[in-house]
């Protein structure tokens, strides 16, 4: 069964939300979910931009107000 | 009876939560109505940051370490004696040889370990200064090496992130003085889109590294080493040949953590802003950790550290709870060896670093003498 794992990057400057997503991807299954929240924009066009670079999945990007949520599917 | 307070960890943000504690209850502590353990791996405290200039000769071993018991507050209860599992719901903590510790609070402040062994020919490939023996090693090599190409190389997650460019920087300086950089190409590295998860720091780094001709590969993950090869190959699909290579490894928290189920990687889930484990009242956790989204640092323990003893008394003498962590972090930044900067920012302001100065650099220097005073809760 796959799982979503949701991690609350809002306000991290240092090491950030790609960073924090990138760590969290190496501590899931294939097939996994993981949900970045980011208050920072930057995170909606670097998230894709790593993600199509490596061969990840995107999910959906979604505005929530005062921050973003970006969900990736581990694919490898 | 007492209020027992177990402390798992005398890395940085244990020994200062234990001192700091004493100077605020100390009082309570001798008339015996609060008691305060420390279970630990080591009876030498050992500074990490002072491994950062172990390759390059610039620092003798001996000034590494203290005595922890020196370092620690008398009316601390030390043991040597690693804790094998961490019961929340009974609140008790096993150790290595047997014996059990009952709690009313409990302090996880276990730290990050590196993880070389997670990424495929990184231990056979790579040299890192992140613990001693790595340092020796890489200081041995460094000796001998002649020139060619160095990969300096960045993995995700990892303490000190200011680290890595101080390591390049500090690299260049070291060889130009030994005459082999027009010999040498040295590459840089990281896991994301720019030279540092930091903007600012990535800001100055990036035209430092061009004009210091150190190239740098972004988007970098590593997937594998060849050290037969002696290549370096990332996720992303990019390959690099090295003579020398340096890595700083992936880390996770100590296994402890993973073993008493309290957080996949070693990361325990904690409230960012109350510091306590989630789903307890009585859980602290300190320092690197945490799962919380800021850097590994020992000012972000330091930071931490403070707010959980200010609670602490709180808690344990009024019933009340003191205050919030907001974040902060502060981080020098050797910008090569003998100029430096600083840069500091909180959960709601970003990051913002002064220039370079060499003035910097002999605080940093000055503050590698005073992390003795700060884990002894004197600064
Ligand atoms: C090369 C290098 C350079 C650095 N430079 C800087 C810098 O310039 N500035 C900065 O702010 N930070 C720097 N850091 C980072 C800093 O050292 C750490 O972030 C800091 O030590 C974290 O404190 P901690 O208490 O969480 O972990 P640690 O200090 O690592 O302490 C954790 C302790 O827990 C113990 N432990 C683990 N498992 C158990 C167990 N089962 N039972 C009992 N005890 C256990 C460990 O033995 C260790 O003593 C650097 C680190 C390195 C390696």
């Amino acid at each position: 069964m796959s799982e979503r794992k949701t991690i609350d990057a809002r306000g991290s400057f240092c090491p950030g939300p790609l960073m924090e997503l990138i760590a969290a991807l190496k501590l899931v299954q294939i097939g996994d979910e993981i949900e970045i929240l980011s208050t920072d924009k930057g995170t909606v066009n670097d998230v894709p931009e790593w993600v199509a670079k490596v061969g990840h999945e995107m999910g959906e990007i979604t505005e929530k107000g005062d921050h973003w949520s970006v969900v990736v599917k581990k694919a490898k | 009876m007492a209020t027992r307070i177990l402390i798992v960890g005398g890395g940085l943000a244990g020994t200062i939560i234990a001192n700091g504690l004493c100077r605020q209850v100390g009082d309570e502590i001798s008339k015996g109505n609060i008691s305060i353990t420390m279970l630990g791996t080591s009876e030498t405290h050992m500074y990490q940051p002072g491994l950062l200039y172990v390759p390059f000769g610039k620092i003798r071993e001996k000034e590494l370490f203290r005595p922890q018991r020196k370092v620690l507050d008398k009316k601390i209860i030390f043991h040597v004696d690693p804790a094998k599992n961490i019961d929340v719901d009974s609140q008790k903590v096993t150790t290595e040889s047997g014996k059990v510790y009952e709690y009313d609070y409990l302090v996880i402040a276990t730290g990050s370990r590196i993880m070389p062994q997670n990424i495929p020919g990184m231990v056979e490939g790579a040299h890192w200064l992140y613990d001693l023996d790595g340092a020796r090693k890489m200081r041995d090599a460094l000796e001998a090496f002649e020139g060619g190409k160095i990969v300096v190389n960045v993995n995700a997650p990892h303490k000190c992130p200011v680290a890595p460019v101080e390591i390049t920087f500090m690299l260049h300086d070291y060889l130009s003085k030994k005459g082999l950089m027009d010999k040498t190409e040295i590459t840089y590295t990281y896991p994301i889109g720019r030279v540092h998860a930091l903007e600012p720091v990535a800001e100055w780094a990036k035209p430092a590294m061009d004009q210091h001709g150190i190239k740098y590969e972004t988007f970098f993950n590593t997937k594998e080493v060849d050290p037969k090869a002696k290549t370096i190959s990332s996720e992303e699909g990019v390959t690099l040949n090295y003579d020398f290579l340096v890595t700083i490894p992936p880390h996770n928290g100590a296994e402890i953590i993973t073993n008493s189920g309290l957080g996949d990687g070693g990361w325990v889930p904690t409230n960012k802003t109350k510091l306590l484990r989630e789903g307890s009242e009585n859980v602290f956790v300190c320092g690197d950790t945490t799962n919380i989204p800021i850097s590994k640092a020992g000012s972000t323990a330091h930071f931490e550290a403070d707010t959980i003893i200010d609670n602490l008394t709180s808690l344990i003498t009024e019933k009340r709870w003191a205050r919030d962590y907001d974040g902060k972090v502060f981080c020098f930044v050797e910008t090569g060896m003998n100029s430096g900067t600083y840069v500091w920012f909180d959960y709601n302001t970003p990051p913002n670093p002064g220039a370079p100065s060499q003035m910097i650099h002999w605080f940093k220097l000055a503050y590698n003498r005073l992390y003795w005073l700060s884990a002894r809760g004197l600064l």
